[in-house]
């Protein structure tokens, strides 16, 4: 009986015990019930999008850049078709063998394999690797013939960046490259940049990147734990970067760029009315196609050691002193200001007996000089005696305002190049601020021929060219077309105003800003003497460009020339009194010309500046007559295109 | 033994099947059907390897479950000692003989199934410490002699196991051990003890641990020190289960499992990859359906009248019960990751069998729940 007694207890220990056991399981199982609930329900959003994570990835798919097209919609930069091999990482399973295969297929060297396997340790496992971004042909259809070997490996056919026109618009157009650190940093660039995206390096290229560059696209995949796609879910398609249209007539623009063929300098032309960069040489050149795919050293080499700087764009980061280019306005200055009778007579008598001021001797140009000489025959020649009087008179910063408003002193085209100079004019104030000395009147008289100090840019010159054909309005110079202008109403309202008289010519010598497309001068004869002035320059004997002209009143043009030293002449020079070709060529002068055309009812104006070319007249002028013509024969088109007519005739 | 032999022909066949617990069989078809579902989905819809597998060896240990239980309890009493003992042969046969995968030498082969021996050690140790404290009496229990001996009985497949190694299996089949101890009776302050002699010696279990049980248990307190290492199983996991949200993704929906994010999702994640597709929802039904299958289990335990039967139940109820809350709440990110199935839902014939054989031994005792043992 003890022991029955015995196993009731032990039964009930037993039984006990299990209850407690019991009631710890249930708390247990109510902990998971409750972490259950955390992770299901109150966390669930946040799992969510965890797995989202993990099963989708994106890739995203380059867009094609925008073009580029001219005046006439010819297209200037197009996307070309190319051939690529392309690696897929996650397909391959011995890179070392497929690169091997590849090398051996395609012949890459040493340094291009090298190259790859660094490529490819930027990479992610999924990411693809662009073997080559330009095959040819036959290594295309090799890759092809052999793909059966070749693991992840895949033949694409893509677009690339193509210039038809290659070195006529380099420095216009700029180029593409791959994207730098620092280019990664703009926003326009970093908010739709693709690996392997070639973005604007130079020019146009690289100030319309935001127009350019378009949108990517995304293709979303569901994807399993090691990467491999399963399913494509959604696909965002990318979009082209927007067409940038320029101004430019590349056929313009293709023979300016011949005129200037073997020669260092530039050929600048604008429509005077509505500020239009009809074409914007520059030379030497050299191909933006080559900086597509990455230009070889040898290539960059050559055009970075070239002494004629082709990297230069000459007609707006290209500095020179104006000479007898600036004459003109020195002349319209003085008139304006009432300095001077036009009428004045001055005596040019030659080396013997040159200009003094303060015991300093001023040179003509001409030997011989030019005996008595009135205003208009001094601009006509070219006369340098009656300028440093002139300006002596006149006064340096009465001189730089009318420099300054009609186009010289700051750039033209505004952001569109970041490369684009600002140039010079001189005045009081601004000596001595930058150098902190006094002006010396000295300075004063040689700032009348273009010399000195003053610094200008082609296109400078070109504007202010320009400024004067056109009457003495201002325009707005523009390389892209500005759909907001309305080059009708433009001609129209600046004609009217030309053929109006008013009773009281309202002084605007004292209007610091004045509105694009309105007028600057004060009267409207001191123009019309400085434009006859230059039409004699050229179109009378003893002009400086009289040779270069054209009877037939359809391009009868006036002009300018100038010769811009590039150092001081001393008077053993004037001594022996070399030809251009005698001397070394770093030390001949800069030859100039501006010109405006037709001289009836004018509509174009032009700047043409070789470098080291000797005499404007002799190197500049005559290719600036060529241009002339070819503009002029292109100018129906052009008008057509302006009044809304945008099919090519 | 004229008695027993006497009560156990009073059971008639129609007896015996009218005191089968219907309501286990009905929770372990329910479990073994949504478990072929789950297999199902982890192949991602296709009747394949695993899936057909699965279903062969339900089919068959089921059969095996039903005709053992009709085996008498107290001949699973008389064997309990033996089923032991070759239990530990085949451990140590394993330690010679056994067969490696992923850096384990767990399994011995059999040809037609590749035994896992720690599987059935952990049925082993509950019928085979029934029996031990069946003859006990009460006041005994607390004496030294009674406390070695089970201990000692307790560390050598504990310690067999450890060296496959195999941590996961040797801390359940030492905690169903403990559980019999408990529920024998031994005095709360002896686990006490042990608990806090536990707690301080920790740190130098911890120094002998193998480096990837290390890396495990320090992944435990933080998944996120190498996500794609040691951690990536928790986390994967616990997307898995967050992103099923209340009703789940759908069957066969399961992303995470589908698109083979999930780690081992057949075997010791298969919670993961249900919880995922089926919810908050589905996972407590699911849980549910353990806890009726414990209660079923206890229930039979409360009816039997010998200790053997009590101590077994309730000791088989409590190791289901650790297993199913070990496996899960490691799912979970609750416990460290230690290699623990989930009973009949996680493929793997071993862990199968020796539920099942679990299982018909406590049919059996439902059966034969009137039947004395004797204390010889």
């Amino acid at each position: 009986m003890l022991n029955r007694g015995r196993n009731i207890e032990k039964g009930r220990v037993i039984t006990r015990r299990m209850f407690i056991l019991a009631a710890a399981k249930i708390l247990l199982f109510a902990g998971i019930s409750s972490r259950l609930y955390n992770l299901q329900i109150s966390d669930r959003e946040k799992y969510e999008i965890l797995s989202d994570k993990n099963r989708i990835r994106e890739w995203k798919t380059p867009p094609q850049r925008g073009i580029i097209v001219d005046k006439f919609n010819k297209v200037l930069a197009s996307n070309d078709r190319v051939f690529q091999l392309h690696l897929i990482l996650d397909e391959i399973n011995d890179f070392d063998v497929t690169i091997f295969k590849i090398k051996n297929i395609i012949e890459l060297d040493k340094f291009q394999v090298q190259k790859l396997y660094k490529k490819k340790e930027r990479l992610k496992p999924w990411d693809t690797l662009v073997v080559s971004d330009n095959l040819t042909w036959e290594q295309f259809s090799k890759i092809n013939l052999y793909l059966h070997e070749l693991e992840g490996a895949k033949p694409v056919l893509s677009t690339s960046r193509f210039y038809p026109y290659a070195n006529d618009l380099v420095h216009i157009v700029g180029y593409v490259g791959d994207a730098s650190p620092k280019d990664l940093e703009k926003p326009e660039i970093k908010e739709n940049f693709v690996p392997g995206l070639k973005v604007g390096k130079y020019g146009i290229e690289n100030s319309q990147e935001k127009m350019l560059i378009g949108n990517y696209g995304i293709k979303r995949y569901e994807v399993n734990a090691s990467g491999k796609r399963i399913s494509q879910i959604d696909y965002i398609k990318e979009r082209q970067g927007n067409k940038v249209n320029l101004t430019i007539d590349i056929e313009i623009q293709k023979y300016a760029q011949e005129l200037l063929k073997g020669k260092a300098g530039s050929i600048c032309a604008m429509d005077i009315f509505t500020g239009e960069v009809v074409a914007m040489a520059s030379s030497p050149t050299y191909d933006p196609n080559k900086f597509t795919h990455g230009i070889n050293q040898k290539d960059w080499q050559e055009i970075r050691n070239n002494p004629l700087k082709p990297l230069i764009n000459k007609s707006i980061a290209g500095l020179y002193s104006p000479g007898s280019t600036f004459k003109p306005l020195v002349a319209l200055a003085a008139l304006e200001y009432g300095i001077l009778d036009p009428n004045k007579t001055i005596r040019c008598k030659g080396h013997k007996h040159p200009y003094e001021l303060y015991g300093v001797k001023y040179h003509c140009w001409k030997k011989e000089g030019h005996g008595y000489m009135k205003l208009r025959n001094a601009i006509k020649q070219s006369c340098d005696i009656y300028f440093y009087e002139m300006a002596r008179l006149l006064g340096v910063d009465k001189l730089s305002i009318i420099a300054k408003r009609y186009g010289l002193g700051t750039n033209v085209l505004g952001e569109v190049y970041n490369d684009e100079k600002n140039g010079l004019v001189p005045d009081t104030k601004w000596k001595r601020r930058a150098l902190e000395q006094s002006w010396y009147l000295g300075e004063t008289v040689i700032n009348g021929i273009g010399q000195g100090y003053i610094q200008t840019t082609p296109l400078q010159l070109c504007l202010m060219t320009a400024h004067l054909a056109n009457g003495g309005y201002k325009i707005k110079p523009h390389i892209i077309k500005d759909e907001t202008i309305n080059y009708k109403d433009i001609i129209n309202k600046i004609k009217i105003d030309q053929s109006s008289f008013p009773l009281h010519e309202r002084n605007y010598l004292d209007d610091i800003n004045i509105e694009y497309y309105h007028r600057m001068y004060h009267k409207k004869s001191n123009i019309n003497f400085v434009l006859d002035a230059m039409f004699g320059s050229t179109n009378e004997q003893y002009g400086t460009s009289y040779k270069s002209r054209y009877d037939d009143p359809k391009y009868q043009f006036a002009g300018k020339t100038g010769t811009s030293q590039v150092r001081r002449i001393t008077d053993l020079d004037r001594e022996l009194d070399l030809d251009t070709d005698q001397i070394e060529y770093k030390k001949r002068d800069h030859a100039l010309y501006v010109a405006f055309a037709p001289y009836k009812d004018p509509r174009y104006a032009i700047s043409v500046i070789i470098e080291h070319g000797g005499s404007g007249s002799k190197a500049a002028a005559p290719l600036a007559s060529k241009l002339i013509k070819r503009i002029i024969d292109r100018h129906k088109l052009r008008e057509q295109f302006n009044n809304g007519n945008t099919s090519l005739a | 033994m004229l008695r027993e032999r006497i009560q156990a022909s009073n059971y008639s066949f129609l007896d015996k099947l009218r005191s089968i617990d219907y309501l286990l069989i009905l929770l372990i078809i329910a479990i073994g059907s949504i478990s072929v579902f789950a297999i199902y989905s982890t192949e991602g819809g296709k009747f394949s390897f695993y899936t057909k597998n699965h279903i062969i060896r339900l089919s068959i240990f089921f059969c095996l479950f039903l005709t053992l239980s009709f085996v008498r309890v107290s001949t699973w009493y008389k064997n309990a000692y033996l089923f032991y003992i070759v239990g530990l042969v085949l451990l140590i046969t394993v330690l010679f003989f056994g067969i490696s995968a992923s850096g384990a030498t767990r399994w011995i082969n059999l040809y037609f199934l590749n035994l896992q021996p720690s599987e059935l050690m952990k049925i082993a140790v509950i019928i085979c410490f029934a029996r031990y404290y069946h003859r006990i009496q009460s006041s005994d229990i607390q004496s030294y002699k009674f406390l070695i001996q089970p201990i000692i009985l307790l560390i050598i497949p504990c310690y067999l196991v450890i060296q496959q190694p195999d941590l996961g299996t040797s801390i359940l089949i030492a905690g169903s051990g403990i559980a019999i101890i408990w529920l024998a009776g031994l005095n709360i302050k002896y686990f006490v003890y042990s608990g806090l002699l536990l707690l301080v010696s920790l740190p130098f279990a911890i120094s002998i641990l193998k480096p990837y049980q290390k890396s495990r248990i320090l992944t435990f307190f933080n998944p996120d020190r190498d996500p794609l290492g040691a951690g990536y199983q928790i986390i994967q996991s616990k997307i898995a289960i967050g992103s099923g949200g209340f009703f789940g993704k759908g069957y066969l929906k399961g992303t995470q499992s589908y698109l083979e994010f999930l780690p081992e999702k057949h075997t010791d994640f298969i919670f993961t990859l249900f919880s995922e597709e089926f919810g908050f929802l589905g996972s407590i039904i699911l849980l549910f359906l353990y806890i009726l299958l414990i209660y079923r289990i206890i229930n039979v335990g409360l009816v039997s009248r010998s200790f053997f039967a009590k101590l077994y139940c309730f000791g088989f109820a409590t190791a289901i019960f650790l297993y199913v809350f070990v496996n899960i709440a490691m799912v979970l990110g609750m416990l460290p990751i230690v290699g623990a199935p989930l009973p009949i839902m996680s493929y793997g014939g071993s862990s199968l069998l020796s539920i099942m054989l679990g299982l018909s031994i406590v049919m059996s005792c439902k059966i034969y729940n009137q039947e004395q043992i004797s204390v010889y």
